[in-house]
Order: C-alpha cells, then sequence, then structure tokens
C-alpha cells in the first residue's frame, strides 16, 4: 500500500490532511492516534469503500477509484463496529459474506469449517450470533475476514472494548496470521497492543502524521530510555517541580505524580532524594509507546 | 537452517470481483439466507392481510353491493380481487421498503458489510431492489392462489394482473427505499407514510369503488397515485376490457415513476455508502 498526499474532507472538516506512507507485503503496520485523528478515515479510504479527496493512494499496487471491486476482493476488513447478520447462525454469516467473493458453495463450506476453528467458534457454528459474547462477536468478524484468504488485513480498533483474555485469544490469532504473511494495518489506541503487533507505526493527530518508526526506533526518538515516575499525595507533586528541575531531560506533571524523562532512572532517583524529595512512592521503568503517544498528542482529553 | 522453518509460498487470495448480474444475484441470495430463517412473521402479514380483506370486503360488504355498471357487472367480490392485489403489493412494497432498508444502513449495516467485499454500492443497491420485487411476486402468486381458490377470479387475465400491481407497487417501492436511504432514523417518517399515503391510497383511489365516484376536485389527485393506474391496468386485464391506448398511458405514467424512482435512491444509497 503507497499514499502520497492522501487526503479527506467532509464539507469543511478535513480529517485527512495530505499523509504520505508506503506499508510493505508481510509487514504488520499500525495507526496510533486519539479519536478524531483520521485514522478511521485513512482505513476507510485504503478499504476502497470511500473514495479521497485528494493526494494519490494505490493498494496491491491498484488505485481504487478505479479498480476498488478487484482490489477488495483480495483485502480482509474488520470495520470499527461490527457488521455481522445478528439474525443468522454463526456458520450462515461466513457462507453469505464467502459468497460475495466468488467463492463457490463448497469453497465457503470448507473455508467456514476452517475458520470456525480459528476463531474457537466450532461449538457455537449453528447458534444465531445476536446472543453471543462481545470478544466471540469479535472474533467471528475477524474470521469472516479471512473467508477469502486476504493478502491484506485491515483491522480497525480490533480489540476495543473487549475483556484481557479476549484481547489476548485475538492477539494471538492475529499474530499467527502475520508469521503465515499477511500483512496487516491495524488502527489503535491501546499503546500494548501497537507494541505487541506492529513493526512499524505512525502515530496520527489532526488528521496529520505526527512520527513515524518501528515501537523502539520511536521511543528513541521521542522519548528517554527510562522514566522516573515519582508518587505524591494528590496536589502536592506540583510544589516539587521546582526542585527536581535538571535531574531529567523533561518533567511531566500528573495529578499524583511527576514523571522524570532521563536516560538513567536510578541515578536520577538518587539524586532527587540527595535534594530532600520524599516522593510516597517511586518507580524507574523503561520507556513504552505511551509516554511517545502522550508526548506526540498531548495530554488534553479528546473525545 | 531446517527446511520446515521457511514459511510456505503464501498463494494469492481466492476472492475475486465477480460480473454485475452475478454480484446481483448473490445479494439476492444473502437476503434469501436471511428470509429463511425469518420468513413466518412477513409472510403472514403479506397473505394473510389481503386474504381477510377479499373475504371481508368481497363476501362481507359484498352482499350489500349489486352488480351494476360500477362494478363493471361483475359480482363485487369479483371486481374487487385485481384491486386488493395491487393494494396488497403496493402495501407489502411499504412495509419491505422502509424498515428492512433503513436497518440495513443502521441497525444491522449489513449493506456496509457488503460494500466492503467486491460487491458495489449500486448492486447493493440493485439486488435489494430485486429481492423486495420476488417478495411482491410470491405474496402476489399466494394471494391470486387463493382468490381462484374462494371463487373470487373470472379466467386467466388476473395473470396479467400481477405484473399490473408489481409495476405498480414498484413505482411507489423505490421511492419509499429512497426515503429510507434518507432518513436517520424511523421517527414519523414511516408512520406517517402509512398513515397519510398509503391508507389514503387504499381509500380513494379506486380500490373499492370507481374513481369517477369521487368530487370532481379530487380525481385527479387520486389520479396521481401509482394505485390508481395499477388498478385500472390490474382489472382491465382481469376483465378483458382494457382499452389499449389508455393501458399504454397507464403503464408510461407507473414506468415514468418507476424510473424516476430508482433513480433517486440509487443517488441516495451513493451518497449514504460512498462516504
Amino acid at each position: 500500500m503507497h499514499a502520497e498526499g492522501l487526503s479527506k474532507r467532509f464539507g469543511e472538516f478535513e480529517a485527512v490532511r495530505g499523509i504520505d506512507l508506503s506499508v510493505r507485503r508481510g509487514e504488520a503496520f499500525g495507526f496510533l492516534g486519539p479519536n478524531g485523528a483520521g485514522k478511521s478515515s485513512t482505513m476507510r479510504m485504503v478499504a476502497c469503500v470511500s473514495p479521497r479527496t485528494g493526494g494519490e493512494l494505490r493498494v496491491l499496487g491498484m488505485d481504487p477509484n478505479t479498480r476498488g471491486p478487484h482490489i477488495r476482493a483480495r483485502l480482509g476488513v474488520v470495520p470499527q463496529e461490527d457488521t455481522l447478520d445478528n439474525e443468522l447462525t454463526v456458520r450462515q454469516n461466513l457462507h453469505v459474506y464467502g459468497r460475495y467473493f466468488g467463492l463457490s458453495r463448497a469453497q465457503v463450506r470448507a473455508k467456514a469449517v476452517e475458520l470456525l476453528e480459528f476463531a474457537q467458534l466450532t461449538d457455537r457454528a449453528e447458534d444465531q450470533v445476536e446472543p453471543l459474547s462481545g470478544g466471540m462477536k469479535r472474533r467471528l468478524t475477524i474470521a469472516r475476514s479471512l473467508v477469502n484468504d486476504p493478502e491484506l488485513l485491515l483491522l480497525d480498533e480490533p480489540t476495543t472494548g473487549l475483556d484481557p483474555q479476549a484481547r489476548h485469544l485475538l492477539w494471538d490469532r492475529l499474530f499467527r496470521l502475520k508469521q503465515s504473511g499477511v500483512t496487516l494495518i491495524i488502527t489503535t489506541h491501546y499503546m500494548d497492543e501497537a507494541e505487541q503487533l506492529c513493526d512499524r507505526l505512525v502515530v496520527m493527530d489532526g488528521g496529520r502524521i505526527a512520527a513515524e518508526g518501528s515501537p523502539a526506533e520511536l521511543i528513541a526518538a521521542h522519548s528517554t530510555r527510562e522514566v522516573l515516575e515519582l508518587r505524591f499525595p494528590p496536589g502536592e507533586q506540583q510544589g516539587h517541580v521546582e526542585q527536581v528541575r535538571g535531574l531529567a531531560d523533561r518533567v511531566e506533571v500528573l495529578p499524583d505524580r511527576l514523571l522524570l524523562y532521563t536516560g538513567d532512572g536510578e541515578a536520577a532517583l538518587a539524586a532527587a532524594h540527595q535534594r530532600g524529595v520524599r516522593p510516597v512512592t517511586s518507580l524507574v521503568r523503561r520507556s513504552t509507546l505511551e509516554d511517545v503517544f502522550l508526548r506526540l498528542t498531548g495530554r488534553s482529553l479528546v473525545d | 537452517m531446517s527446511i520446515d522453518l521457511l514459511a510456505p509460498p503464501r498463494a494469492g487470495s481466492t476472492g475475486r470481483a465477480v460480473g454485475a448480474l452475478r454480484a446481483i444475484q448473490l445479494v439476492v441470495e444473502g437476503h434469501w439466507a436471511w428470509y429463511r430463517r425469518n420468513w413466518r412473521a412477513s409472510a403472514l402479514s403479506s397473505f394473510l392481510m389481503p386474504v381477510l380483506l377479499l373475504v371481508a370486503m368481497g363476501f362481507g360488504l359484498g352482499t350489500q353491493v349489486r352488480p351494476g355498471p360500477a362494478t363493471l357487472g361483475q359480482p363485487y367480490v369479483v371486481y374487487l380481487a385485481p384491486a386488493v392485489l395491487v393494494a396488497a403489493l403496493v402495501q407489502t412494497a411499504a412495509g419491505e421498503s422502509t424498515y428492512p432498508v433503513l436497518s440495513a444502513f443502521k441497525w444491522a449495516k449489513t449493506y456496509w458489510a457488503v460494500i466492503s467485499t467486491p460487491i458495489t454500492v449500486s448492486q447493493v443497491f440493485a439486488g435489494q431492489l430485486v429481492w423486495i420485487a420476488l417478495r411482491l411476486l410470491a405474496a402476489g402468486v399466494a394471494f391470486l392462489a387463493v382468490a381462484a381458490c374462494l371463487g373470487a377470479l373470472t379466467g386467466p387475465g388476473v395473470l396479467l394482473a400481477l405484473p399490473a400491481a408489481l409495476l405498480a407497487a414498484m413505482a411507489f417501492g423505490a421511492w419509499i427505499v429512497a426515503l429510507a436511504a434518507s432518513v436517520t432514523n424511523e421517527g414519523t417518517a414511516f408512520s406517517a407514510v402509512f398513515r397519510f399515503v398509503v391508507l389514503p391510497m387504499t381509500l380513494f383511489a379506486g380500490t373499492y369503488y370507481p374513481i369517477d365516484r369521487l368530487p370532481e376536485w379530487a380525481r385527479p389527485v387520486a389520479w396521481l397515485t401509482p394505485m390508481a393506474h395499477g388498478n385500472a391496468l390490474a382489472r382491465g386485464a382481469a376483465f378483458g376490457n382494457l382499452d389499449w391506448l389508455a393501458a399504454g398511458g397507464h403503464v408510461a405514467y407507473l414506468l415514468a415513476m418507476l424510473v424516476a424512482g430508482l433513480l433517486v435512491a440509487h443517488w441516495r444509497f451513493r451518497v449514504r455508502l460512498r462516504v
């Protein structure tokens, strides 16, 4: 997939403001960003269901504007909201959907057996979809997206709203797909998900790409190696900002703690103690994508 | 390095884009998969309603109506049967074009699922319309079979009444599909259609008595409705007294209404799905 100056406008609102990016075959690529950053709009353009407003886009080497059906034939799509047919059975959902890809009845029957096993839904195959749990529906949506053996799989917030068990099961399935050579493009606002699954990712904010790289590269470029967290009784943290000044490259103030971004957390902690800083608890940890994300997109809450 | 560590070369996707007609057929197949599990309620209402209507009006009220020029010389139940067919199909068309269509956009979101496959928005639209037409055809055949058993049909001419009723119902249904594709919630739009369009149409557009019994000012209004033209065609076909020139006019009016409705509805589908 390749995009240059890709943009999407809804009336006056510019959801995607000219982004450049390339995803290689076999890669797992992530879009990170707060709500409204333009992730889903980008995904819908790549999925060839939403015409672009401007720029260039090639998916599997073809232009979605002229070859949409041919591209979609080789894509798998997991939309943000499930679009399963709740009134059909689990198995029927796979059958009906598979037929749209030009597969024969025998093909979809065989494929459904395999996918039900993959999604651990074999014993629910003849049940109606409606009463299934959120995790089961999500697994079925992912199974359905694989009915045509896609070369490129698009996942829009695949695990939002799922409990930890269901998320880990889904990650395991996605990891196996990646191992088998499927190209994955994932949007998420879970940092752990991005770190688990993505070889490379971009952070989007306000319709633009704020940063690009592998998780390790992004941490190296936009954060320090370690973070020292100093926890104080709520409200007192502000008073200690002056005391720790100069001990770290950067200090973030949270409601109940200070985050000191530094190459050596233990040294910074010792220095803070020397200056008479007495936090309730302290913690030295590695920088994570979350630190990068907060730095790049700002701490302000977006709804 | 052992050979089994090498990932097997991944074959391409098995999916392919099918031709337009095949695509529409597959969309219809999707509706059929749903219908096979959920047919009871809708089949019952679209079949039982016109039969009850025919029995109550034709045989009940009909005992009070003497055959005469107004009933084209036919017993009232025979006079009524072709028009009840038209009314039933128009009502079924309204039902099939409102909630099922809005739901496929909004609640079940089935259209969104289908357009992420090689199927296009236009094919989803065409498949929906073909599905509605097939449902109407089945309801019409079932009604005619019962009406024949009840002795309410005169001859093979009623077989021509069926395409006439279908044309009138689809000419109406296409516009309702356009409406359902435009509203964001069912609110009052749908009940307004049923109360202030479908019901008055059934009462005043020539189903139970000829339109020339209406006050003069109301007749042109009645002739605006697809049901009036459908009734004229269906009765003409059933009783074999069709004036070919008038018939051509009715067909042309209904075709124009159908084509315009299809264009508007197709445009609404594209606006809603290709965002």
